[in-house]
């Protein structure tokens, strides 16, 4: 059972991968960047590391999209200046 | 057409180099020496229900202290980086609303996040993802409230203060000739309780404060314009 999940779990993070490279559209680039993170940290607590899943939950899927998406609002800002 | 060509052949390779990885995997039926080891000593010499606390903070503590300073170095870099600059655009005021409910939330999520670090010995979690919730709750009041101000100079107090604890907690044990770090520098308590495992949630609440301390000022220097 808990393989099945795993595998599932991991086709739709190939996905959002290819989603992350292909997009033209930034700001959906890096909300299906965090997604990836957000299925890593439910595989993990399938595989019965809580935590580690925490760990990715709150740095890999909520800190670094927000960092990621504070940086593209500073380049985009820096670029209306020049 | 070349740079194709170049990213399969190092697909290929990088299956090749996992592919005997793969084929020799067997499952173990029982923990090796020292892991056993580990999770024996973990209850019986630690007292901490929570074996994956006890190996970051004692056993493998001098890791972790060169992680926090990872992390403190990082936050150096981005403070020294992006300096604020001192233009301000005018922005619309947040509405009642918005206000007050982000600060009643902010404030469950900061309860949240000292309840992680501090029961780190006895629940999964710890002093990182506790850290990680703090900053979330201050994230929160960030975007929601545009005039709030973080105070810098509490900031930076709290973020060194628990830093060198951290460091004079594990030079105690140097001291008393247990360990660098070893947590069985004050009584161990009963197993199970809040205040028990040594000084496991002592570290952990310091490490708590120290990450949630950096993570607050890295949101606030990315998000001042």
């Amino acid at each position: 059972m808990s393989s099945i999940i795993i595998i599932v779990l991991g086709i739709i993070m190939l996905g959002a991968a290819f989603i992350t490279i292909y997009l033209k559209n930034l700001v959906a680039a890096i909300i299906s960047a965090g997604v990836i993170s957000l299925l890593a940290s439910v595989i993990y607590l399938v595989l019965g590391s809580p935590d580690v899943a925490m760990t990715e939950a709150s740095i890999g899927s909520a800190l670094t999209t927000v960092i990621f998406l504070f940086a593209l609002n500073k380049l985009r800002k820096e670029n209306k200046n020049d | 057409m070349i740079k194709n060509v170049l990213v399969v052949l190092a697909l290929l390779g990088l299956l090749v180099m996992f592919l005997p990885i793969v084929n020799n995997f067997q499952e173990r039926s029982e923990l090796s020496e020292l892991a056993t080891d580990y999770v024996n000593g973990s209850i019986k010499d630690l007292n901490s229900p929570n074996v994956v606390t006890s190996v970051i903070v004692t056993y493998r503590g001098l890791d972790t202290l060169g992680e926090v300073t990872v992390l403190f170095l990082a936050t150096l870099a981005v403070g020294f980086l992006l300096k604020k600059k001192a233009l301000k655009t005018e922005k619309k005021e947040a509405t009642e609303n918005l206000k007050t409910t982000s600060t009643f939330l902010a404030a469950l999520v900061m309860v949240l996040g000292i309840y992680i670090f501090s029961h780190g010995h006895l629940t999964p979690g710890g002093g990182f993802q506790g850290g990680v919730i703090i900053a979330s709750g201050f994230l929160l009041l960030i975007l929601a409230d545009i005039n709030l101000k973080i105070n810098h100079t509490i900031i930076q107090l709290v973020e060194s203060f628990s830093g060198v604890f951290y460091v004079i907690i594990g030079a105690v044990g140097l001291v008393l000739t247990i360990g660098f770090l070893n947590s069985r520098i004050i009584p161990l308590g009963e197993f199970g309780n809040l205040f028990s495992a040594g000084s496991i949630p002592i570290i952990y609440s310091l490490i708590g404060l120290k990450v949630g301390a950096e993570l607050t000022n890295i949101i606030d220097t990315m998000e001042g314009e």
